[in-house]
Formats: C-alpha cells, sequence, structure tokens
C-alpha cells in the first residue's frame, strides 16, 4: 500500500454533534486518519455511524464542532470544487441532458467550450454512457445515473474524489456491474478516492485501506490495509478471510455499543 | 402506441364526443321539443348559435360587435397578466433567495394576498375610474399574487443536494440562483402562471361587469339588463373558449421550456 504516497488530506480531532430539540447529539468523535496521493479509501461502518456526516465534513459542505480537515495544507471550510463529491441518489440535475449535467462543473467555472465539450466527451465514453449524451436523467435507470453522477464528478477535474454511498440504492446485480465498472475507471483515471459504504464486499472489493467506524458516536475503530492484487474475486480465500475478520470485529463493536445503549436508556429511566 | 391502445383511445374520443352532443341534444330537447322553459329565459341552442353568428358583425344592443368585445377583454387581461408575470415572478424568486428581502416584503405581501382581487374593485374604480387602467390593474392583482406565491415555493423548494452540487463545483451564489434554483423551480412558476392567467380571466370578467362599456364581461351584464338570455349564454361560451385558447398557450410554452420533467 502507499504509505508512501504523498499527503492530500489531513483530519485531526474531528468531531461532530448535532444540537436537537432533545438535546445534542454526537455523531462523530476524535477522528484522526491520513488520506494519501491516489489512494482508494473506503470508510466503512454500520448503519447510522456518521459516515455520511463525515464524508460532508471532507467536502466542506458541513462544518466540524471539533478539529480540522485540511486537504493539501489548507484548512477545508467550504466547498471547492477540487473536491468533488458523488451523492447517493437524485442529485442530477433532472432538466439537463446527460452531456449538460457532467460539463456542469467547468460551465459553471466558465471553462472554455472546446475543452468542455472534449472532456465531457472523454468521460461519458470512460462510464460507459456513449449514445446517451442527449438523454434526461429521467430516461435513465439507476445505475446508469450514478455513472453519470460519476462522470460528472470526474469532470470537473478535481484533486479529491469523495463518493457517498453510491450503489446504496442499486439492486444487487448492478451493484456488482458499478464496482467493476467504477474499478476500471479508476484504474483508468487515477484520483484520490474517498468512498462511503456499508457494504463489506463493496469495501474489500473496491479499497486499498479500510476504516472501520464504530456505531453512535463513530469512531476509528480499525484500519484495514488491502492489498490483494485488482481485479479482485469475491470468493478468493484471502477475500474470504478478511471479510469474516472485518464482520466479526463489526459484530463485537456493535453488540458493546447495544449494551452500552440499553445501559444508557436503563439509566434515564 | 401498439393497436390495441391506439383503438381504446379512440374509443375514449368517441365516447366524449357524445358526451357533448347528448349535452347539446338535451338542451334543445327542454328548450325547442318539451317548451319547458320561456324562450327569454332559456333559449334554444340553434338560437344562441344564430346570436352568436349575427353578433359577430352587428353592433346592437350593447354598441360593439363580438370581436370588439373579445379584443378589449383581450387586450386588459393580457396587459394585466403580463405586468403580474414580470413582477410577480421576479419578486417571488428574490424573496425566497434573499433573506432580507423575504423579511421586507413578506409581511405587507401576505397581508395584501388575502384581500381578494375582486374587493379592489370599488377602489380601483374611485382611485382609476373604469377605463383600461383600473381594469388592467385588477387583473394585475389577481395575476400577481399567485406568481409571486409559486415561485416563491419553487425556489424554496430546491433540492439541497442540488444547491450542494453547485457548491462544490465551485457555482458563486448568483451563479447557484440562475443555474441551480431557478432551473429547478421551473414547473412550479408555470403553475403559477397558469394559475394566474386563470383568475385573472376571472377578475377581468368580474370588473367588467361592474365597473366598463365594453369587453365581454360588460356584454353578459347588458344582456341580463336588457333580458337577453341569448346574448349572456353567447358571451359565456366565448368566455369560456378564450379561456381555454389562453390556458393551451401556457401549456404549449411549458411543454418547450420545462425539460426532463418526470
Amino acid at each position: 500500500m502507499e504509505q508512501s504516497g504523498k499527503l492530500k488530506m489531513k483530519c485531526q480531532n474531528l468531531s461532530k454533534t448535532f444540537r436537537t430539540p432533545n438535546g445534542s447529539f454526537e455523531v462523530l468523535k476524535d477522528l484522526t486518519f491520513d488520506v494519501r496521493e491516489n489512494e482508494f479509501l473506503v470508510i466503512f461502518g454500520p448503519g447510522q455511524c456518521g459516515k455520511t456526516t463525515l464524508l460532508y465534513m471532507l467536502a466542506g459542505l458541513e462544518g466540524c464542532t471539533a478539529g480540522t480537515v485540511e486537504h493539501n495544507g489548507q484548512l477545508v471550510e467550504e466547498p471547492h470544487h477540487s473536491r468533488a463529491v458523488v451523492y447517493q441518489t437524485m442529485a442530477l440535475f433532472p432538466w439537463m441532458t446527460v452531456k449538460r449535467n457532467v460539463g456542469f462543473s467547468q460551465k459553471v467555472r466558465k471553462v472554455d467550450k472546446q475543452k468542455r465539450e472534449q472532456d465531457t466527451q472523454k468521460f461519458i465514453d470512460l462510464v460507459g454512457l456513449t449514445g446517451f449524451e442527449n438523454s434526461y436523467p429521467v430516461q435513465l435507470s439507476g445505475g446508469m445515473k450514478q455513472r453519470v453522477g460519476i462522470a460528472r464528478a470526474y469532470c470537473g477535474d478535481p484533486d479529491v474524489l469523495l463518493m457517498d454511498e453510491p450503489f446504496g440504492h442499486l439492486d444487487a446485480q448492478t451493484r456488482y456491474m458499478m464496482q467493476e465498472s467504477l474499478e476500471n475507471i479508476w484504474e483508468n483515471e487515477k484520483r484520490t478516492v474517498v468512498f462511503v459504504t456499508n457494504n463489506i464486499e463493496e469495501a474489500l472489493y473496491l479499497a486499498d485501506r479500510i476504516i472501520l467506524l464504530t456505531d453512535c458516536p463513530g469512531q476509528i475503530c480499525k484500519e484495514y490495509t488491502i492489498d490483494m492484487p485488482r481485479p479482485r474475486s469475491l470468493v478468493d480465500p484471502e477475500f474470504l478471510r478478511l471479510r469474516k475478520e472485518i464482520t466479526q470485529q463489526m459484530n463485537a463493536n456493535e453488540s458493546n455499543s447495544l449494551s452500552a445503549g440499553n445501559r444508557a436508556e436503563m439509566e434515564q429511566k | 402506441m401498439t393497436k390495441q391502445k391506439k383503438l381504446f383511445a379512440f374509443r375514449m374520443k368517441i365516447i366524449s364526443i357524445c358526451a357533448l352532443f347528448g349535452f347539446f341534444l338535451f338542451w334543445y330537447l327542454v328548450t325547442d321539443v318539451w317548451k319547458l322553459a320561456p324562450e327569454t329565459l332559456l333559449p334554444s341552442p340553434l338560437k344562441a348559435l344564430e346570436t352568436g353568428i349575427t353578433k359577430w358583425s352587428v353592433k346592437k344592443p350593447d354598441g360593439s360587435t363580438l370581436p370588439q368585445h373579445i379584443f378589449a377583454s383581450l387586450r386588459v387581461s393580457l396587459l394585466g397578466f403580463c405586468f403580474g408575470a414580470v413582477i410577480g415572478v421576479p419578486l417571488g424568486i428574490m424573496m425566497a433567495w434573499w433573506e432580507k428581502a423575504d423579511m421586507c416584503l413578506k409581511p405587507v405581501f401576505d397581508f395584501v394576498r388575502t384581500i381578494p382581487p375582486i374587493a379592489w374593485i370599488p377602489i380601483m374604480i374611485i382611485l382609476l375610474g373604469i377605463g383600461v387602467v383600473a381594469k388592467a390593474s385588477i387583473v394585475f392583482l389577481s395575476a400577481f399574487i399567485p406568481c409571486v406565491v409559486n415561485s416563491y415555493t419553487g425556489i424554496k423548494s430546491t433540492k439541497k443536494v442540488h444547491i450542494w452540487v453547485g457548491q462544490t463545483f465551485g457555482a458563486s451564489k448568483t451563479r447557484l440562483l440562475f443555474k441551480v434554483a431557478i432551473p429547478s423551480a421551473l414547473p412550479y412558476i408555470f403553475t403559477g402562471l397558469k394559475v394566474s392567467l386563470n383568475s385573472s380571466w376571472g377578475s377581468l370578467v368580474a370588473a367588467e361587469m361592474l365597473g366598463s362599456d365594453s369587453g365581454l364581461g360588460y356584454m353578459i351584464q347588458l344582456g341580463r339588463l336588457l333580458c337577453r338570455a341569448d346574448l349572456i349564454i353567447v358571451g359565456m361560451v366565448v368566455i369560456g373558449i378564450m379561456g381555454t385558447i389562453l390556458s393551451a398557450i401556457l401549456d404549449f410554452m411549458e411543454m418547450k421550456l420545462v425539460k426532463g420533467a418526470v
């Protein structure tokens, strides 16, 4: 693993607390980790452990209660086009064709038209949507929509790609296909990727490194470096061994936090 | 479309046409055949048709031909409607986008919009008389309010994730408004325009009935004074047809402008 790779992003003692009418609610607690150049980092954790919140904090869409996020040595305070986000669903503009959706980031920054059209076509081809340039999102399937989302993120020529469970709403078969394509795309166009998921197979299939979060409040529980050769097989013995190990680790966390949760409830009563 | 579907659609159309004919047949039977109502109160459809045709070129009894009435009404209503849309839509967008504008204008607007446009008629007649300006102002008020309300709602319902997409790609606040918020509000804005058009057409007829010397509303009001039920019916039918045409124009524009709707 590229432990030696250049440092891209740096999170230090990151915490997030939401204030709700029912009191404050700690989502993330004291996270410290690095993101290195061109690595595929997967943040993996159970249901509602604040993975999405963490990703939005990396993007600058969400402020942090404590701690800092740095990108290339600069403090992240607001969204910037060098950090593109692929969202869960419904993030495409329904009033724009595939082509205009993909070219949007460059259009917003007034990139010259010729380069824009060139890049747009390149990334539409890369995600395998050649021929659908003039379709509207409503005419596309769920998997195709997410392909557009990925192409759109790439087309802004970002330094870091942040992906928030992009395949979470797809059926199992499409999901496998999308994982394969994403790996291909990434092999062709290396970028630094931070990918959030709650699917262990997805994490193991894609990751160079997995950060395992505990349930609420999300804390870093363990880090795994995955150096299996690509493309990986879902039934490779090493794959299955890691899968078992991580699942066990997660279940152990869960039972801990469950009993802790019960205790807290009892105390409230 | 498959053959079966086509056949089904065709059959539905036949049923609709039959129903329409059935209505006229019933009307004809009640008036001309069974003679259930005196002709001065409820004229037969044939009589109404005849009046409609002669009214096309005859100025009696109300002083203008039918095309002149139509023209007078259209002029006032389009004038009021266009002003209402041109001022109302940007105002609604502004109020939804800039909080300061919202705070300044919302209280006034929320109060004004509870007053029905028709309630403005007396004050408008006192202030502006019974000319085009007075009627256009009333039409303006009734068109303006739905435009503001719907544009406001449209901008406010812009999906958060769409705003985020714009922000992460480095769009400035103005670009966000023009590239993201307004396009995503467009369906709402069109709904507002359609509601405006309907209500402006409605309040126009009311304004013409209360104070005017021409227009379709004036014509049917005079028909009542002269006990000319046939004239009233002709006026009502023309009002209905004109309203339908105007809505159809807006529907067409919406179809051309709003893309990729779900």
